[in-house]
């Protein structure tokens, strides 16, 4: 290619990414600003709902949560937990075998139950829970990319994190506009988990609920809700 | 709550758990005769624990010399009736636990476990110990807390709701209800 002509192809291409780059931005900055606020235009009958479990209470918070949301509503349900908690999935399939709605018909059968790489487990060294991380992040995409929920309900378990990072990346995308609501554990009582305090500093949970006051004075960002349990 | 085999004294059951941990320092605190001790001089005849992942087993006794009677087992699908039929609650301090036997209504000692690393569990049992709706102990101290404690001074747990979240979510989403 003649000298000037090469100029010219390098000009288009770094134009052509300039524009992709302002595109980009100026799309995360209207995510970030949409965030938060009520969802508008048409409201649906139902929004299709992941619900992130994990040992250790989570669970049992999370289907306390449950219990009191409309189900047809939030539905199809995904139920997502660690592929090593064994118990979590198996107390949701419960509850969801038991429930009728106000027909008496059984609402449980549309409800979905997966497993996802943990990103890292109690005690395991931050130096190896970088590779697992990555890991954990590309199944949760492999996942979220089948699931595309409207809404995400997480509490607390390191497996949101990747599900909430993409979820977002797909708002930013205009992939898929999930509503994630964060309810930090009725454990946490002066200080936030990771996952909170990540959630909260980085603005990815459109809500972002405390159990206890003095989180709140801490985090004025986040909603008092009282106990739950 | 049936009686016990000499028909004099009510049975009064004190229930340990420690839900999926170990813990043996709690398991360990239990087992010994001082507490046990302790515990049938307070008027209770069974002590029951569920020990988890624990390593340390303790002994059972069957009570004949009209001491307390002792069982222990690992997991079970659900404590819910063991919690039941308990006079005394001794718990890790799961938030699981807690609440669990507090929805129920029975006197709690949470026991937190100072090997487990980043103890944000401590948090909870502190909390709602200065509210005083349970006893806080350390696996030390217990024996203290079990012959200063006074049950009767303990307020009692409302329940929590979880409706105004509901509410809220609801709002956000567009579902206009009253």
């Amino acid at each position: 290619m003649p000298f000037p002509m090469q100029i010219m192809a390098l000009g288009y291409v770094v134009a052509a990414l300039t524009a992709l780059v302002l595109l980009i931005s100026i799309r995360f900055l209207y995510v970030v600003h949409r965030s938060g606020k009520l969802l508008h235009g048409k409201s649906q009958r139902s929004y299709s709902t992941l619900i992130v479990l994990g040992s250790g209470g989570h669970t049992a918070e999370m289907l306390n949560l449950l219990s009191v949301l409309e189900k047809d509503r939030f539905a199809p349900r995904f139920y997502i937990a660690a592929a090593t908690d064994n118990m979590s999935l198996q107390k949701a399939r419960l509850m969801e075998d038991s429930m009728s709605d106000a027909a008496g018909v059984k609402v449980g059968k549309t409800a979905k139950y997966l497993q996802i790489y943990r990103s890292r487990e109690v005690g395991q060294s931050y130096v190896t829970s970088v590779w697992t991380t990555l890991v954990a992040t590309t199944h949760a995409l492999y996942l979220m990319i089948q699931l595309r929920p409207e809404v995400i309900l997480c509490n607390g378990p390191g497996t949101c994190i990747p599900l909430c990072a993409i979820a977002f990346l797909f708002k930013v995308l205009g992939i898929r506009w999930s509503s994630i609501f964060y309810m930090e554990s009725i454990a946490r009582v002066k200080r936030l988990s990771l996952s909170g305090l990540l959630l909260y500093k980085l603005r990815v949970a459109d809500q972002f609920f405390v159990q206890w006051p003095q989180l709140q004075r801490k985090y004025p960002r986040a909603e008092y809700v009282g106990c739950l349990m | 709550m049936g009686e016990t085999e000499d028909g004099v004294r009510p049975q009064r059951t004190v229930f340990v758990t420690v839900g999926t941990t170990c813990f043996d320092a709690l398991v360990r605190a239990v087992g010994t005769r001082d507490f046990q001790q302790e515990l049938s001089a307070r008027g209770y005849t069974h002590l029951v624990i569920q020990m988890g992942r624990g390593t340390y087993t303790p002994k059972k006794s069957d009570g004949e010399d009209g001491s307390l009677v002792v069982d222990y087992f690992t997991f079970s699908s659900s404590i819910a009736d063991y919690l039941r039929s308990a006079s005394l609650v001794i718990s890790h301090a799961g938030s699981g636990s807690i609440f669990e036997t507090l929805r129920l209504g029975k006197p709690l000692i949470v026991v937190v476990n100072e090997d487990l690393m980043d103890n944000h569990q401590s948090e909870l049992a502190e909390e709602l110990a200065e509210r005083k709706h349970l006893y806080c102990a350390r696996p030390q101290t217990l024996y203290k807390t079990i012959a200063d404690m006074d049950l009767e001074s303990l307020l009692p747990y409302v329940p929590g709701d979880a409706t105004p979240v509901a509410k809220i979510i609801n709002r956000f989403l567009g579902f206009l209800d009253d």
